[in-house]
């Protein structure tokens, strides 16, 4: 029998990247917050520089809910799913962003409106067939007040490029306008980094380096980077790593007004018979609690999300809360960052310290920077330079078919080469379409017995143009650069479990095609906020954390000016 | 209790007798069971006892590996990172002493394959060249590692029931990890890995002047590991998860 607790006015479900940020504005307007998280708190003396704990065994990853909640996997609805290897998301106050690379892009103006850009430039033939792409329900322009908060309130640094239309050749020259510089100059470069960035010139391109949310220079009492290297899935020992839990959520608990739960796995999202939902259902240990509240945010990860709103059925959402026009799970789509190139250098790049938000980024090729007249895809990609090596991953390279894998030969390429290598970070457009989506598995179930997360969904032949074209790209630059050797792999088939996962509870005016609608309120649910990726409808060619954020203090924001109509 | 480094040439001369009852065991196993028996290896205590006088050091004693399966993996992690004109190898990092340890804990789960592909490749060995791999000659040795690492050595009853490249990828990805990972966890004793490879070692604070001396070529390597300091909490994973797709 659960045990029934006082009621709140705002329950939170999941205190990462995006739940995090929401409880700083519902805090401080002084709306009583209940943050239930899965995972627990951590520290920055938690954060060890260790390869083999970090990154060999997946620490701090393997404390988690989600590791019993691994989705299944399928390219297409007629094959077997086939459950995961891995969940790449952690559980902890500050979720995956206490080990993220923090790099914090805005989406460029393109990115709202695909449609209606492409159509314009093109022509509506020029849209991949099959593709469910809408516009978003507003542009860069409404989200920019947000964007701007939220680098301001966590910290972000970076280098501007359109300051109110003023164009800084220092940034990205295709970002749209924003209100004003960073908050921190940009992290600082290596040589090798120097290098790429001079050959990107020499091509005639725009190199600039991107943006994080970490702190170049001490920043609100935090320490600046130490660039030490393990900040690849691992969190920071001196707290430089603006993730919530050394931001927002300390702010908001100084409210007095946030109370965060730790190890509260939530099993269900409940509704009266109005649908208006009432409160949320969470096991903690062995003991099920439920925590009535007047408005729930879910704000798990873009799997969780989806999963949750399927399995709270009741009268009144029958398939799924949310679900009366079959919705939720749709447009899903994991952000195409694979097919990586890999370069070989003929000296020693200094590449042992850095952190992979350090670097030098290409938009030229990205979003529809360039004319698509004569190509056979739209959208493009990022490229990413950048700094991260550590011992075993650097005994771990490629030998670029110049050595054995193993044995005296292979020992002494790596003697030679191990600081001489580097691969590159290409995001790219990736679209939703009609056959990729996400749903319950019928077989496999976490060890509470609820159905994990099937994941149906595949590349089209619009990110596998991208990816080669990108690949020429990032080759061409690394030869410019001086590389002898280049490894490129394979293009993509199966989307897999990433951490960049888009849909599901799509974002948009239309009600039969989307789950929330233009604040991040489900257009069925009245006192029902969604946050997280599973908003967003496209992905862009960057990380999507910082749009979760802005989206998230804006849907926030609307719940906090409008809390009488939405709660009565 | 592991401290002792391990010395190649010594400890094989030594195994060739003491390993005899532990052979006939894993002879016996043959066809009946992936499993091998277990064998009665010596006790480390005797073992040390038999060491002829003036010979090297102990050799390592291994908690989670018989004496037979530690020698065995000693023998398979010289061949792939082999002490050489370029320095030490993964047996003198320790790499099998950092496997034996992550058996006991968060490798626990690949215990059985251990057990299981150990045995198989002696197994394997007998079979196809008709001795135990540590009296094979070098090139030999080298062309039985080949066979399991293509999947060639696959074949109940003569060698692996599963695929032998999945335990070759096992072994080698661990031996990487016992030559080149912390040396909070056994291996990477005295810093070989790292100075093979160059890396300068871990430092929780990067100047730009530091990183300047970096590219000067004028950092060496300043042989830390990361809980040299007490400052970060020893945390134990007792789960070994598969590889993910990177956490940006």
């Amino acid at each position: 029998m659960a045990t029934r607790l006082p009621g709140s006015d705002v329950v939170i479900v999941g205190l990462g990247a995006a739940g995090g940020v929401a409880a700083l504005p519902l805090a401080e307007a002084g709306l009583d917050v209940v943050g239930l998280e899965a995972g627990s708190r951590l520290t920055r003396r938690d954060f060890a520089p260790d390869e083999i704990r970090n990154n060999v065994r997946d620490w701090p990853f393997s404390v988690r809910k989600c590791d019993s909640e691994i989705p299944t996997l399928r390219r297409t609805r007629s094959g077997p799913a086939v459950q995961g290897s891995g969940h790449p998301m952690m559980n902890g106050v500050g979720g995956t962003a206490l080990h993220y690379w923090a790099q914090s892009w805005r989406l460029n103006p393109w990115d709202f409106k695909v449609v209606s850009e492409t159509t314009r430039r093109y022509g509506a033939s020029r849209l991949p067939a099959g593709t469910t792409v809408e516009d978003w329900p507003f542009g860069h322009e409404e989200l920019e007040p947000y964007y701007d908060r939220v680098e301001h309130e966590v910290g972000v640094s970076g280098q501007a490029g359109n300051v109110n239309g003023r164009k800084d050749p220092r940034g990205n020259p295709f970002e749209g306008p924003r209100q004003r510089e960073y908050p921190m100059p940009p992290l600082r470069w290596t040589g090798f980094l120097n290098r790429m960035a001079d050959s990107a010139r020499m091509l005639g391109w725009q190199p600039f380096p991107g943006p994080a949310a970490i702190n170049s220079e001490a920043y609100q009492g935090r320490s600046g980077c130490r660039y030490h290297s393990h900040c690849h899935k691992g969190g920071c020992h001196v707290d430089a790593k603006n993730s919530p839990a050394v931001t927002t959520i300390p702010r908001a608990e100084a409210t007095g007004r946030l109370k965060v739960v730790t190890h509260a796995t939530v099993t269900k999202v409940a509704t009266d018979d109005r649908g208006k939902v009432t409160g949320v259902a969470y096991v903690q240990g062995r003991e099920e609690f439920f925590q009535p509240a007047r408005f729930v945010f879910l704000a798990s990860y873009t799997y969780e999300n989806v999963r949750l709103l399927l399995l709270s059925k009741s009268r009144a959402y029958p398939i799924g809360l949310s679900n009366n026009h079959s919705q939720v799970g749709e447009h899903y789509l994991s952000h195409h960052q694979v097919a990586p190139v890999t370069a070989l250098f003929p000296c020693d790049l200094h590449a042992w310290y850095g952190l992979p938000a350090q670097g030098v980024a290409i938009d030229d090729f990205a979003d529809d920077n360039f004319d698509h007249s004569n190509l056979d895809f739209i959208g493009g990609g990022n490229l990413w330079a950048y700094s991260d090596r550590r011992p075993i991953s650097a005994a771990s390279m490629s030998t670029f078919d110049r050595a054995p894998t193993w044995g005296s030969a292979w020992k002494a390429f790596i003697k030679e080469n191990a600081d001489r290598t580097n691969t590159a970070y290409i995001q790219k457009t990736t679209l939703p379409y009609a056959s990729n989506h996400l749903d319950l598995d019928p077989v496999v179930k976490d060890p509470l017995g609820f159905p994990v997360i099937r994941i149906t969904a595949e590349y089209k032949q619009n990110e596998l143009a991208i990816a080669e074209f990108l690949q020429d790209k990032m080759e061409r630059w690394y030869r410019e650069a001086g590389a002898i050797e280049i490894v490129r792999d394979e293009l993509g088939g199966q989307m897999g479990v990433s951490t960049h996962a888009y849909g599901g509870t799509r974002i948009g005016d239309n009600p039969e095609t989307n789950v929330v609608n233009r604040v991040g309120l489900s257009h069925e649910v009245p006192n029902l906020g969604i946050l997280g990726a599973s908003v967003m409808g496209t992905s862009g060619a960057r990380n999507p954390t910082l749009t979760v954020q802005a989206l998230a203090w804006r849907t926030a924001e609307h719940v906090v000016n409008h809390w009488s109509s939405i709660v009565e | 209790m592991t401290g002792e480094r391990p010395r190649t040439i010594s400890r094989r001369a030594l195994l060739r007798g003491a390993g005899a009852a532990g052979t006939a065991a894993a002879v016996r196993a043959v066809g009946v069971s992936a499993e091998p028996a277990a064998a009665p290896a010596p006790a480390p205590a005797a073992t040390a006892a038999v060491q002829p006088a003036g010979a090297a050091p102990a050799r390592a004693v291994y908690e989670q590996l018989t004496a037979d399966e530690g020698e065995l993996l000693e023998a398979i992690a010289d061949h792939l990172i082999p002490n050489d004109e370029h320095g030490p190898g993964a047996v003198a990092a320790g790499a099998v002493t950092y496997i034996d340890r992550a058996l006991g804990g968060a490798l626990s789960g690949s215990r059985d394959a251990y057990r299981g592909g150990l045995a198989a490749f002696d197994r394997y060995c007998r079979s196809s060249r008709g001795a135990p791999f540590r009296e094979l000659s070098s090139v030999d040795q080298v062309s039985a590692l080949i066979d399991v690492e293509t999947g060639a050595a696959t074949g109940a009853g003569t060698g692996f029931a599963g695929s032998s490249g999945a335990f070759f990828d096992m072994v080698h990805g661990h031996v990487l990890q016992g030559t080149f990972g912390d040396p909070y966890y056994g291996g990477n004793q005295n810093f070989v890995g790292w100075d093979l490879i160059g890396y300068p070692g871990i430092r929780t604070a990067v100047s730009p002047a530091l990183q300047a001396r970096l590219e000067a070529g004028e950092l060496r390597p300043n042989h830390r590991s990361a809980y040299d300091s007490d400052y970060f909490e020893k945390a134990v994973v007792s789960v070994a998860t598969k590889e993910a797709r990177h956490g940006d």
